[in-house]
């Protein structure tokens, strides 16, 4: 079946493509971008005139997302996690291994992506454990995690346990040309840490995870890629010493990408004071961290030296999050605002622009893992975000359609949202308040 | 009373020094004078709390603050109930949440609460119509225990603002510390803070304090030192080589009080470890106030408890 759809922005900047556009697709993948195209819908297609303002583009892939299946179901599970992931715009995930049991072998990898096809929703791509168990002793089968549909590696939640084993991982996946995602963080310096190590945890009498815990692994393993050739992707980097630490290795020509997360470059610890102190919904790993760093990780998002935005997006029951801050578990959800976050905080005020964020949120993910999307060159595959960039939106925890609802942005108002959501060329997600034509 | 006096608290719980005014912990120290009368007369009893509940939810072993607190109480003429919950059976037991509820349904007017984690309290208050009183919550604050400190040092100085306040010992796990230098910026005094700088929190600075890694500096012409009760714990976390090396680099020494001026007052929180933070001699010494810190306690925690009842209409301990 072809779809015309008309009247829209498209910025599709690995094309350099950006301006008023139609945009034809034919079944799974874009048939054609240009101006006036034809209207030959002889097979049953369907013409969609579109509202001014809104903006095509090639579909957002968040490549860093706790969708808890197996093991965790109360928390999210794929069939959600998905739906999630579709209503705020991103038409695929890539999902951690720190499940129960840890995605460390491919019958976990299958089980996933057997959800996920059930699921039919946004695309899944699997990441597997670096080690056994995640317990940072020996490799997992990679090349077994590889053959089953993992696009990466990592220990995430933890990382990687020596600088030993670091090195094997490189050295191996560099057979396969998958990423090593690295959660950077000096276990010994972050020992009981629950908040970032400054100010706000003095007075609050919370113990701290210092910036430098981060930097340190950081800097560890940029080493260690510039040493075997290997390509390690820095996760949810927080602070600005770790921002200092992948300059300085892109700067020596290393293989190293690095991804913020919106929370990351919007809040700071103060959160964890006001309105609501001790707010466990405030609570993440790495932590929110000091304005010096807040303005570092916009800093680099404007000058190239972030690769990535990704979410981190980590569901929790509201039940484990409604206990003692130094007992409740770190993450927050972060699939629905995501979005809404980078229009308000990055576009409108200027410090980047709309080819530069899809760069961000789907060119260079896809690029990462090395996986289809981030183009909408004819041929490839119809995976399209549709912005709705001046859509009032307010976050609302209630009408999440994660399973799980702890976000630190409850009641917070954006300008920016997603009009829509195709993923290989069927629409999957449409949101009535941009004015999306038809059914929604 | 000075126009600008406060007559009650502008807050329903006592969760940290740090929602105080400087107005408001003059009111509860000068509420803690009549109190600490009450405590002289023959029947040490008054009516103010009778017919209302207040529980005492203690989560950390603490027999000194509950007990305190719990003299207090029955000298109010309150209805006391002693809930301890030891840590282990909470991990495999209810929630702190659940547990509130619990005895939030008993209908108490108030609930005094010791927990090991920091903001427990303003968990707690968050879902319980009961006034929450803080006695102690982690690393945060202990404000009682601030309040019975500068109850003490305007009983023997005649006064807070413009002291010397020097504080020596575990600066990082330190709630008393935390509400101590809270309530000492609030009513002017002039605060020195001394330890290892292995227990120095960063941001520490930012709080108005002048922070020293020499004792010897700190107690330099000090009005009051307040000894910090270091834990065993802390050498094992290896925050510092030994108990004996300590005790030579920050304990406080007869040699080390000849310092401070000649009127020095000498005060520790408790439970003390002699011979570590302390010498027996200073304990034990003509400028040592660490008794009457804890007969003070008894009658600010009375103040508290009598002002978060709004009791300021009972002529009773007028
Ligand atoms: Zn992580």
């Amino acid at each position: 079946m072809k779809r015309l759809l008309r009247g829209a922005r498209v910025v599709d900047p690995a094309n350099l493509v950006d301006g008023q556009y139609d945009v034809l697709i034919d079944g799974e993948r874009i048939a054609q971008i240009g101006r006036e195209l034809p209207v030959d819908l002889a097979d049953g297609g369907e013409v969609l005139d579109l509202p001014p303002g809104l903006v095509l583009c090639p579909g957002f892939i968040d490549m860093h997302v706790h969708l808890r299946e197996p093991g965790q179901e109360h928390k999210e599970t794929v069939a959600t996690g998905v739906l999630s992931a579709v209503t705020g715009g991103f038409t695929a995930v890539a999902c951690m291994p720190n499940t129960r049991p840890v995605n460390d072998n491919a019958s976990v990898t299958q089980l996933i992506l057997q959800k996920a096809r059930e699921a039919n929703l946004a695309r899944v791509y699997p990441i597997g454990a670096v080690s056994r168990g995640q317990k940072g002793e020996e490799l997992a089968d990679i090349a077994e995690l590889h053959e089953a549909g993992c696009v990466a590696v990592t220990d995430d939640g933890l990382p990687i346990a020596t600088a030993l084993l670091a090195r094997r991982a490189l050295e191996y996946t560099s057979m396969f040309g998958m990423p090593v995602i690295e959660h950077c963080e000096d276990q010994s310096l972050k020992g009981e840490g629950v908040a970032h190590e400054g100010p706000v945890a003095a007075s609050l009498g919370l113990r701290g995870i210092p910036g430098v815990a981060e930097a340190i692994t950081a800097g560890r393993d940029i080493l260690l890629a510039e040493m075997t050739g290997g390509h390690v992707h820095i996760a949810h980097m927080s602070a600005w010493t770790t921002l200092e630490a992948v300059r300085q290795g892109k700067s020596r020509g290393v293989r190293v990408t690095a991804e913020v997360c919106p929370h990351h470059f919007t809040l700071t610890d103060d959160l964890l004071a006001a309105p609501v102190p001790y707010d466990t919904n405030a609570k993440m790993n790495p932590p929110l961290r000091e304005a010096r760093d807040r303005d570092a990780m916009l800093a680099g998002i404007v000058d190239g030296s972030v690769d990535v935005i990704a979410t981190d997006h980590a569901p929790h029951h509201y039940d484990e999050k409604n206990v003692e801050f130094d007992r409740a578990p770190f993450g927050i959800v972060g699939l629905e605002t995501a979005v809404s976050i980078a229009l308000d905080r990055l576009v409108r005020p200027g410090l980047i622009r709309l080819p530069r964020l899809v760069e961000l949120m789907s060119v260079n993910p896809a690029r990462v893992l090395n996986v289809p999307g981030g183009s909408l060159a004819p041929g490839a595959v119809a995976d399209i975000t549709v912005l709705a960039p001046t859509l009032p939106v307010t976050i609302d925890r209630a009408a999440l359609r994660s399973k799980s609802k702890n976000t630190p942005y409850h009641g917070w108002s954006f300008t920016g949202g997603v009009a829509a959501t195709f993923v290989a060329g069927r629409l999957v997600f449409a949101n009535p308040a941009s004015g999306w034509p038809g059914r929604g | 009373m000075d126009a600008t006096a406060a007559t009650a608290l502008s807050q329903k719980n006592l969760l940290g020094i740090a929602d105080l005014s400087p107005e408001e912990i003059v009111l509860v120290l000068d509420t803690a004078e009549a109190m600490k009368e009450v405590g002289r007369r023959a029947i040490k009893k008054v009516p103010t709390l009778r017919g209302r509940t207040v529980v005492n939810l203690f989560f950390e072993p603490s027999t000194r603050t509950r007990t305190s607190f719990e003299i207090a109480e029955k000298r109010l003429s309150a209805d006391t109930l002693n809930v301890a919950i030891g840590t282990s059976s909470v991990v495999k037991g209810e929630t702190l949440v659940d547990t509130a509820l619990n005895i939030e349904a008993m209908a108490p007017s108030m609930i005094v609460l010791r927990h090991v984690s920091s903001g427990a309290c303003h968990l707690l208050s968050r879902i319980c119509k009961a006034a929450i009183i803080n006695a102690g919550d982690g690393m945060h604050e202990h404000p009682t225990q601030a309040l019975l400190d500068a109850f003490t040092i305007r009983e023997r100085k005649g006064r807070i603002g413009g002291l010397k306040v020097a504080i020596v010992g575990d600066l990082l796990h330190s709630r008393v510390l935390r509400s101590n230098l809270l309530l000492l910026s609030k009513l002017g005094a002039e605060p020195w803070v001394c330890g290892p700088a292995t227990l120095i929190p960063p941001g520490l600075r930012n709080l108005g304090v002048r922070v020293t890694t020499k004792v010897d500096e700190a107690v330099e012409g000090a009005d009051v030192v307040m000894m910090l009760r270091m834990q065993l714990e802390r050498m094992q976390g290896g925050y510092f080589p030994s108990l004996r090396e300590y005790f030579r680099t920050f304990g406080m020494t007869q040699e080390r009080v000849a310092r401070a001026k000649p009127d020095v007052i000498i005060m520790h929180p408790g439970p003390i470890n002699r011979g570590v933070e302390i010498a027996s001699e200073v304990v034990d010494g003509p400028y040592s106030v660490i008794l009457d810190q804890v007969a003070n306690g008894v009658a600010v925690r009375m103040a508290v408890l009598y002002l978060l009842a709004g009791g300021a209409d009972d002529e009773t301990v007028a």
